[in-house]
């Protein structure tokens, strides 16, 4: 019994709980019903019955062949109103072809049979009044469907119009169309087709170049790989160090030689001829420089193949700036030229036009961005020596000392990187007091740094990977939640309206999505292998190269399919945001209200992104 | 010769893996290592080549203090040690080649290795490492596509390929039935006795510890509870390092 009752009184309080959670969701819904608008009454305004009517059935006529017509026009000359007295005569109507039978007069308003004989079968079109006397006048007044029945001939009640009475004759005019010949493709459908073709290649590089970036973020972005990257604090200052004064000496350096190859001499010939030496004599340095397996080599011998590896990267930007700026010059003689006396360019040379563009356009894009590229190499190495360098200190130095040169570097470290971000927030806010953007931050950075040296183990290492890692992750996410539609409408203002900034944007939004993906695949992989490569003395690249990529490549392959898939499906409608693509003609023509126009571009992407989905998961059901 | 002072490792969360655990192994031995599951051999073993950081103590590899070694020398270290695995640890999508070549890693050139290149004498070396583990004809298969004997045998090869001084066997049969196991063990007494590799190895059945084995150290939760000859171990040193309720079954 007291069981029971124990029993109950839960029950009871349990079934008032459910009705209150009931009531609150209805609540809940009942709210958003009133934030949403919904509404019915307007879509049953006989307004909005006609033009969703026609929406759809325009919809349902996706616009894609298209005849050529065969126009019959017929005049019926008649008077509004009827004259006073005789009615004056008016011509036979030639009755061998189209005729019109139709009064001679009619009072205003009045309506009246029209009747037409011998016109082409099945043939539709408008009839019409024409307020002229002569019968060539272009307009149609209150024109209305007629249809031919399939002897050649149709009755219509006209009626008149009220307002248009004249002395003179005017006409009633039947022009029907009928459709004749084979079904030709529309303008629509060929439209249609290069932008859907523009949208498949855009997705396509997009990806391309999506997938080249994110695959070596993702190592960064992934946990099991950066837990064990940990350095110590010397190492570290010294490489944040080493990142700024590398990439101002790249910077430098690149620019150097870029000076130095755009010296002309000897032309086109003397700069082949120095690609093809040079490129042999990089070839040769770099061999023997870094390919020989000599353990411990004498200290002279380790300064000349340094030596030679510098001497070597120097070679090799100052070749790469000759080649690319041969590749412009290719590219450009081999694209149309455009013609002085006009501002159009002439007729493209041949079908392979696009090859010459694409060899300017990676050379131009080489060209511009060596610097940045030479920059950030150098930074890097310069980064991984200064951090070498701080490795060795560390382990040779006995704790006391160490502490001081730790807070000093560190102390350093960190100022610099402070004031860094802080001339990054000055070139954005523009706020142009030194104050606040060096000394300020320079001073919290390196005090920042000093109280790290001074509160860790001068000989501990520190989980730099880690720090890395949640750097990485932190950017892939806000990355990734600005969706590429939005990102577009940036890149349209560095690129302008096209396919190129709807190909950035999408580019952007794919380094950041597959580099997460990717990096959970590294983050699933089996841990055995890499202990096995790491027990046998690999350094930590070569971990990665033999024990990670081959256990990650096909679920790479098959997120990149995905990723195609999605890409392609994101690019339709990135045009809304100026970003090339059908989406652009598609959100014109709905604005246009041209709907069985729009149908077709809705129709081509419905077959592109399915046809998309089959083919990816087909090929990735063969990779996995 | 190998040397554990006070070797002590305390897991991340507080579980204490091995305590204060001293031992020599004399150059050109084959130590067998015993215990229950749990009982700290992988440890142990991950210790010596660092592959798990200790918590405090010493490793001595002929006079060179492994513990402290920075990341360069440790790499140097390590590539004159081999390993076998309990689960053979083999890259599955890549051929058994390439698996055996990735024991000379340590040794050649960094650059070539990131494109795949080794040397021809490095590729001689593998297909002779395979042919005597008598799976020489297994080179261009992928790895997965082998038994699980097979691939035991690949990672002794790959092991060989360090020229090792020392090779550090994690149960290298606890996968695989009792014939396969003597095969196993019969390559690396082969190398102990006739490379004069020493020999580290953690082992379940007692039968393969008096098969093979010169000296026995045991482990029960973390600490050394016994060092001897595999013959020194009867029923009370058995119990002492089993437990109680233990019953000898091979």
């Amino acid at each position: 019994m007291n069981q029971r009752k124990k029993n109950n009184k839960p029950s009871l309080w349990k079934s008032i709980r459910t009705g209150l959670y009931f009531a609150l969701a209805l609540g809940f819904i009942a709210y958003a019903f009133q934030v949403t608008d919904i509404d019915l009454t307007e879509f049953r305004k006989p307004t909005r019955v006609t033009s969703w009517t026609r929406a759809l059935r325009a919809l349902a006529k996706p616009e894609i062949f298209e005849y050529e017509k065969a126009e019959t026009i017929v005049n019926a000359p008649i008077y509004l109103p009827c004259p006073e007295g005789v009615t004056p005569g008016l011509a036979e109507q030639d009755t061998s072809g189209p005729y019109l039978v139709v009064p001679t007069c009619g009072a205003l308003g009045e309506t009246i049979t029209v009747e037409g004989f011998n016109f082409p079968p099945g043939a539709v079109g408008p009839i019409g009044w024409v307020p002229s006397s002569d019968p060539a006048y272009d307009l149609l007044l209150r024109p209305e469907d007629v249809k031919v029945d399939s002897d050649g001939h149709f009755s219509y009640e006209f009626t008149l119009p009220d307002d248009r009475q004249s002395e003179d004759v005017q006409y009633i005019r039947v022009i029907v169309r009928k459709n004749v010949g084979a079904p030709v493709w529309s303008e629509n459908a060929k439209l249609t087709w290069d932008k859907i073709i523009e949208t498949i290649f855009m997705a396509f590089l997009a990806t391309l170049l999506g997938t080249i970036l994110s695959f070596p973020i993702s190592f960064l972005a992934a946990r099991n790989l950066m837990v064990n990257v940990k350095s110590p604090l010397t190492s570290l200052a010294l490489s944040i160090i080493g990142w700024p004064v590398g990439i101002f000496a790249g910077g430098l350096l690149a620019r150097w030689m870029m000076n130095l190859s755009s010296i002309e001499f000897g032309g086109v010939w003397m700069d082949i001829a120095s690609v093809v030496v040079g490129s042999s004599v990089v070839y040769f340095l770099l061999r023997w420089a870094l390919l020989s397996a000599e353990e411990n080599p004498a200290l002279f011998k380790r300064l000349l193949r340094i030596g030679a590896l510098l001497l070597a990267a120097l070679l090799l930007v100052f070749i790469m700036y000759d080649f690319t700026s041969l590749g412009i010059q290719l590219g450009q003689s081999l694209m149309p030229k455009p013609d002085p006396l006009s501002d159009a360019l002439q007729p493209e040379t041949g079908p392979f036009t696009f090859l010459a563009n694409f060899i300017y356009q990676v050379s131009d894009i080489t060209h511009t961005i060596m610097i940045v590229a030479v920059a950030l190499v150098v930074g890097g190495v310069a980064s991984s020596l200064l951090g070498r360098i701080g490795q060795r200190t560390n382990e040779s130095l006995s704790p006391a000392p160490l502490r001081i040169i730790n807070a000093l570097l560190a102390g350093v470290a960190f100022a610099v990187l402070f004031m860094l971000i802080g001339a990054g927030i000055d070139w954005l806010y523009q706020i142009g007091n030194k104050m606040y953007i060096y000394i300020i931050p320079g001073a919290v950075g390196g005090a920042l740094g000093i109280l790290i040296a001074l509160f860790t183990k001068p000989k501990s290492s520190l989980p730099v990977g880690l720090v890395v890692y949640f750097i990485m992750r932190s950017i892939l996410n806000i990355v990734r939640s600005v969706e590429a539609v939005i990102m577009a409408i940036v890149f349209v203002i560095f690129v302008g309206i096209g396919p190129f900034a709807g190909m950035m944007a999408l580019g952007l939004h794919t380094v950041a999505s597959l580099a997460k993906l990717y990096s959970e695949q590294v983050e699933s992989i089996l841990p055995g292998p890499l202990e096995a490569i790491e027990a046998t003395g690999a350094s930590r690249l070569q971990t990665i190269v033999y024990g990670v990529i081959p256990q990650i490549i096909p679920p790479y392959i098959s997120y990149t399919m995905y990723r195609w898939d999605i890409n392609v499906r994101m690019s339709t409608i990135i045009g809304i945001t100026g970003g090339g693509g059908i989406g652009f003609l598609l959100v014109q023509n709905i604005n246009l209200l041209n709907y069985s126009a729009a149908s077709t571009q809705m129709l081509a992407i419905a077959i592109v992104v399915a046809s998309m989905d089959y083919i990816s998961s087909k090929l990735r059901e063969k990779t996995v | 010769m190998l040397q554990i002072k006070n070797l002590t490792k305390v897991y991340e969360g507080g579980v204490q893996a091995l305590k204060d655990v001293s031992f020599e192994v004399p150059k050109g031995q084959f130590l067998a290592v015993i215990g229950l599951s749990g009982s700290g051999k992988s440890t142990l073993l991950r210790c010596i080549n660092r592959l798990i950081e200790p918590t405090s103590g010493q490793v001595l590899w002929n006079g060179i203090d492994v513990t402290a070694a920075s990341p360069e020398e440790l790499r140097r270290i390590r590539r004159k040690i081999g390993m076998v695995f309990q689960n053979f640890n083999l890259v599955h999508r890549s051929k058994v080649l390439t698996n055996v070549l990735a024991g000379r890693l340590g040794y050649v050139s960094p650059a070539w290795s990131l494109i795949n290149h080794f040397s021809r004498e490095d590729v001689e070396k593998a297909n002779k490492q395979l042919a005597r583990v008598e799976i020489g004809d297994k080179g261009g298969y992928r790895a997965d596509e082998l038994s699980g004997g097979q691939q035991q045998r690949v990672g002794i090869a790959r092991a060989m390929m360090q020229d090792p001084e020392m090779i550090l066997a994690d149960e290298p049969v606890a996968s695989l039935d009792p014939v396969l196991a003597h095969s196993i063990m019969k390559y690396l007494e082969q190398i102990n006795k006739e490379d004069g590799v020493t020999v580290l190895c953690s082992l379940h059945f007692l039968d393969l510890v008096h098969k093979y084995a010169d000296r026995v150290v045991a482990l029960n939760e973390g600490r050394l509870v016994f060092e001897g000859l595999p013959s020194a171990i009867d029923d009370k040193k058995f119990k002492e390092i089993y437990g109680r309720d233990a019953e000898r079954v091979g």
